[in-house]
């Protein structure tokens, strides 16, 4: 499969990311070679398999409905860059 | 074309708050309107490493929902995660479900505009999270994020496009907030939040088997906002088709205080969330026998109780319906029942009142601030004589503004009734003395006269006499 | 025999008999941080004069008879993915530089209930994504046996840590070769235990159906010990298995008669290092001596495995990484002025170039119009990767393959390439996509004097199978009394 720049570029949009002009050639580079190499699965002899989300089987692990104060609340707002009235600071956003 | 030519298609995607004790994945409490960030803890500010683990209330309600709203329930379900950024999403996904909802094909059963019996398909039930709440701070600078919302559990129930009009969508949604309310999955509390709705609006000719092109209202929570965005969104998008226009697939905001909706979103912004299986947390493999359980759990249903009304009240269909159209009605309905045992009273009550005084001051029932004991109350005092019925108007006034014990109501106010007779005659003694001239009216053959010696009496007692006392003796005065 | 030179079920025995203190033994490790980590730079974050502090109440705690038990006051380095209340826990990167965990993750938990010391949080590729420890924001570790090679990664400041005498051992992780890979290149012992054996509450997510916690040690013992320590369900990680507890000391029989091993002919082929080769080959026959059987196999999935990897651990660890957003913690950027600009810019600065690959790889393969194509698949794939290994286990108790397809590298010398890089992995790969248990044993040293190691796999939650055939051979080949590393420059 070939990537665009213009792909790459959404692709870094969504996941947040800026790329710098000298970064995209190398980046885009990087992705076709291991998206080439990645290809390999659609080889693989999976007709008919279910597909495993987890490495074990589990399920139906349920938590009561009680509630547990966590104690140290102080400690959830302390790495915060900034805080303001014990809430997270950001610039405004508007709705 | 003129508008009646088109018809107007609404789905609407329903988020209710479920009323556990606890978050969805986290055993932080749910109790609205806490301090800022007081229901917090690493899982649910996504503190790194964090893990979630799933309430098993949220899969219990989940089911009874789907069950109540005749879903077919998932053997085999599970989590996914919706990944976009936003500061009220702390881990930059929402924990949700994409392709196996643990309810689905079900319905609702409405009327038409016509009075007919409709079904409204629900496509599926689903469990999620919901997110935190910015704040936005007027005079300062930023916006400040509170994360106690972040992690409530929320069920999403999605209709098919089989709405066609504002009125059917109220009664859908009315519908699904009391069924709700009735086997106690949400409070439903729309101003808190805890009931929103996405309203999915499009438009096309009638006859047509296409649908238009839609738009979306995201998060309406009042009624009344709906309807007006729902008839708003219809006429615009008729004209932008008259006029040779394209309807844009878009979110809008809807501008309650304009009336008007308006474009929200940068189209360049078009989302991809990259849905994929959460593999922090484990399959949801619900047996026959959990789902049965459940089932035999649910409380009486309104369609039930509507049926039981009109058998073992005499009810008519109209009033069975009205009562049992909200949880909050009807267990206030049989509340009173049980302990004055007059149902036709409680009833009449209930639907003329009670629902006018509702209806001005725009509450919903679950608003109605006194207890069905002491509404009971009110009724055996006008049975007993103690008040009469212009009284008890008074009284279920007082009881909306200040309630308390209808008793000590009419005790305060120095409204009980006079059936005294000693008072009663004293009474009537003196208003047929000021009165010469009514007295000779109604001795000369006109019964009209009576009437107003009696109004004269109540007038005189500021309405508190008995008036059944005040006509027998005046009757008896007048040598009848 | 120093300290530092000793295992810990040797410092145990000589704790019992009153031979040293706990004091003397963590001031021993701190006094050998001091010596060794210039030359190393195993540590994100030392703790020495702490553990000192520690070592010396928890030493007063025990002559008053408060805390008994057979691992109080023995140190213990840690990871840097995993969540220490109170010190900072970095996943070497700049993101979360002056990130300090208000919570501690299970498996701390289990280390400080039993009075275990922390000398400190050891280095590591960023986000555990590498295969050399090259990609910490910080500092690059080097190999004790040559300390112009890496250590191998992402658990390489453990791993190296360990081989350094540094600590007496550690925790890793591992997610695709994390812990068997770096442990091979320093010579020692590094176990990935079944998934769900250990609860990943609080190791900071990079791809949650792969990550597994699991010791790396001097040897087979102290590494069933540190299983031991570690293992069990917890209620915090759904994905952790409810099964009874075991020692899983008594699994090591010295024994292996009888012992059907599995050669799976695809990682004994093209691209494994003759020397490594060789070294293999020894190991079979030893094996063979010992009274094992063995039999070569074809495993059909060696090919499609790695790439299913790349697929599933950068789809996941896309969406884990999306926290980090600097918004309620780690790094945000000076330049910004709308929230728009906090995100990419804080992301874009606080993340180094390997995990933005991988963040960009993982975001690509889940988006709309290739999730069919590669997640999809590479999840289909999966199934089949289970498949064959059941398939395996049907006929072998244990399979015998190298841990890395070559010895430890010189620095700088693949980080410039992404994709060489990940074929560091071909052969531990395979263990995370079926969540079986992986146990790495040094096996020799090559001509250069690199050790070599060798990846025993087992069934899931045989662990006792693999750590026997382990032992056995460690108390064959003796491989600690025969090499040291020599911190050549």
């Amino acid at each position: 499969m070939n990537v665009s720049k213009e792909e790459l570029l959404h692709i870094a949009k969504l996941a947040n990311l800026n790329l710098k002009e000298e970064e995209v050639d190398n980046y885009l580079a990087n992705l076709q070679d291991i998206l080439n190499f990645a290809e390999v699965v659609n080889n693989a002899p999976v007709e008919g398999l279910g597909e495993t989300i987890a490495a074990n089987n589990n399920c139906n692990v349920f938590r009561k409905d009680e509630v547990v104060d966590f104690e140290d609340k102080e400690a959830l707002l302390d790495n915060a860059p900034e805080q303001e009235r014990n809430m997270f600071k950001i610039p405004k956003v508007i709705q | 074309m003129s508008k009646e030519d088109y018809e107007v298609v609404i789905g609407l995607e329903v988020h209710a708050e479920l009323s556990t004790k606890t978050k969805i994945f986290c055993s932080c409490p749910t109790t609205f309107g806490a301090e800022p960030n007081t229901h917090i803890c690493p899982i649910c500010t996504a503190m790194p490493g964090t893990l979630p683990v799933l309430n098993e209330k949220v899969v219990e309600y989940a089911v009874k929902a789907g069950l109540a709203t005749n879903c077919e329930i998932s053997k085999d379900s599970k989590n996914d995660r919706k990944n976009y950024f936003y500061p009220d999403l702390p881990k930059a996904y929402q924990i949700s479900q994409f392709d196996k909802p643990l309810c689905e094909h079900g319905y609702i059963e409405i009327e038409d505009d016509d009075g007919n019996k409709k079904k409204v398909r629900l496509l599926r039930i689903h469990i999620e999270e919901d997110a935190g709440k910015l704040n936005h701070n007027e005079f300062g600078v930023g916006s400040l994020v509170d994360l106690n919302r972040a992690g409530v559990p929320l069920i999403e129930m999605v209709s098919e496009p089989d709405i066609r009009s504002s009125r059917e969508a109220e009664q859908y949604l009315r519908k699904i907030k009391s069924i709700l309310e009735y086997i106690e999955v949400s409070d439903c509390k729309m101003q808190e939040g805890s009931l929103r709705a996405d309203v999915n609006v499009s438009v096309r000719k009638k006859g047509e088997e296409k649908f238009g092109t839609r738009t979306e209202m995201k998060n309406m929570n009042s009624f009344r906002a709906i309807v007006r965005a729902i008839e708003y969104e219809k006429d615009r998008q008729i004209e932008v088709l008259e006029e040779g226009g394209k309807i844009e697939q878009e979110t809008l905001r809807w501008d309650d205080i304009n009336g008007r909706t308006s474009s929200m979103r940068d189209k360049e912004d078009a989302q991809d969330y990259r849905y994929f299986p959460d593999p922090d947390l484990v399959a949801i493999r619900l047996s026959d026998e959990y789902v049965e359980n459940i089932r035999k759990s649910l409380p009486e249903l309104p369609e039930s109780r509507r049926d039981r009304y009109i058998k073992e009240y005499n009810l008519s269909e109209k009033d069975a319906k009205l009562l049992t159209s909200s949880k909050y009605l009807s267990n206030l309905f049989e509340g009173a029942l049980e302990i004055c045992g007059n149902a036709k009273a409680v009833a009449n009550w209930i639907l003329s009142d009670i629902s006018r005084i509702l209806n001005e001051k725009e509450l919903e029932p679950e608003n109605i601030p006194f207890t069905a004991e002491q509404l009971a109350k009110m009724i055996q005092l006008i049975d007993k004589g103690t008040i009469s019925s212009a009284i008890a108007k008074k009284v279920l006034t007082e009881l909306f503004e200040n309630p308390k014990d209808p008793e000590e109501i009419i005790k305060e106010k120095g409204w009980i009734q006079i059936s005294d007779e000693g008072a009663i005659k004293e009474v009537v003694m003196k208003v047929l003395e000021n009165n010469p001239q009514s007295v000779a009216d109604f001795k000369g053959g006109k019964d009209k006269a009576l009437g107003f010696l009696v109004g004269q009496a109540m007038k005189e007692t500021k309405g508190k006499a008995n008036p059944q006392m005040l006509n027998k003796m005046f009757l008896e005065e007048l040598g009848n | 025999m120093e300290i530092i030179d000793l295992t810990v079920h040797e410092l145990q025995e000589k704790l019992k008999s009153k031979e040293i203190t706990v004091e003397e033994v963590t001031k021993a490790y701190a006094d050998r941080i001091k010596e060794k980590e210039g030359d190393v730079q195993a540590f994100v974050t030392t703790l020495e004069d702490e553990a000192v502090e520690q070592a010396k109440s928890i030493q007063k705690d025990i002559e008053d008879g408060k805390i008994t038990g057979d691992f109080a006051g023995i140190p213990i380095g840690i990871k840097d993915n995993m969540c220490t209340k109170g010190v900072k826990t970095t996943c070497s990167s700049k993101m979360l530089e002056n990130f300090v965990a208000p919570y501690d993750a299970t498996v701390v938990e289990k280390l400080n209930d039993e009075h275990l010391i922390d000398l400190g949080k050891l280095n590591m590729d960023e986000f555990a994504m590498g295969a050399s420890t090259e990609y910490s924001a910080f500092k690059k570790t080097r190999n004790p046996w040559n300390l112009n090679t890496v250590p191998g990664g992402s658990s390489g400041g453990s791993a190296a840590a360990v081989a350094a005498g540094m600590v007496p051992w550690a925790l890793g992780s591992d997610t695709g070769g994390s812990i068997r890979q770096p442990a091979s290149f320093c010579g020692v012992v590094g176990l990935k235990p079944t998934y769900g054996l250990v609860s990943r509450f609080g190791l900071v997510a990079f791809a949650s159906s792969l990550d597994q916690i699991g010791p790396i040690t001097k040897d087979v013992t102290d590494s069933a010990m540190l299983l031991n320590l570690i293992a069990g369900h917890d209620e915090k990680d759904t994905t952790s298995e409810n099964i009874p507890k075991k020692d899983y000391t008594k699994a090591l029989k010295g024994d292996v008669k009888g012992l059907k091993i599995g050669i799976p002919k695809q990682y004994y082929g093209e691209g494994i290092n003759e020397e490594v080769k060789a070294k293999l080959q020894e190991a079979i026959e030893t094996y063979k001596k010992l009274g094992a059987t063995v039999e070569e196999f074809s495993l059909d999935i060696a090919d499609y495995a790695l790439a299913t990897y790349y697929i599933i651990a950068c789809a996941e660890a896309s969406s884990n990484l999306g926290r980090f957003d600097g918004i309620r913690y780690g790094y945000r950027t000076k330049n910004y002025e709308s929230l728009k600009d906090i995100y990419k810019n804080s992301r874009s600065e606080g993340f180094g170039p390997e995990v933005k690959r991988r963040i960009i790889l993982g975001t690509y393969v889940l988006s709309s119009g290739y999730y069919d194509a590669y997640y999809k698949k590479a999840q289909q794939v999966r199934t089949l990767v289970k498949k064959e290994f059941d398939e395996a286990f049907k006929k072998y108790d244990v399979l015998l393959t190298p841990t890395s397809p070559t010895v430890a590298f010189e620095v700088g010398t693949k980080s410039s390439n992404p994709l060489e890089m990940y074929l560091a992995d071909i052969c531990t790969v395979p263990v995370n996509i079926a969540g079986l248990p992986g146990i790495s044993v040094p096996c020799g040293v090559n001509s250069k004097g690199m050790p070599i190691g060798m990846q025993l796999i087992g069934n899931r939650f045989e662990e006792e199978k693999i750590l026997n055939a382990a032992y056995t051979f460690e108390q064959e080949i003796k491989f600690r009394e025969n090499y040291k590393p020599e911190f050549k420059k």
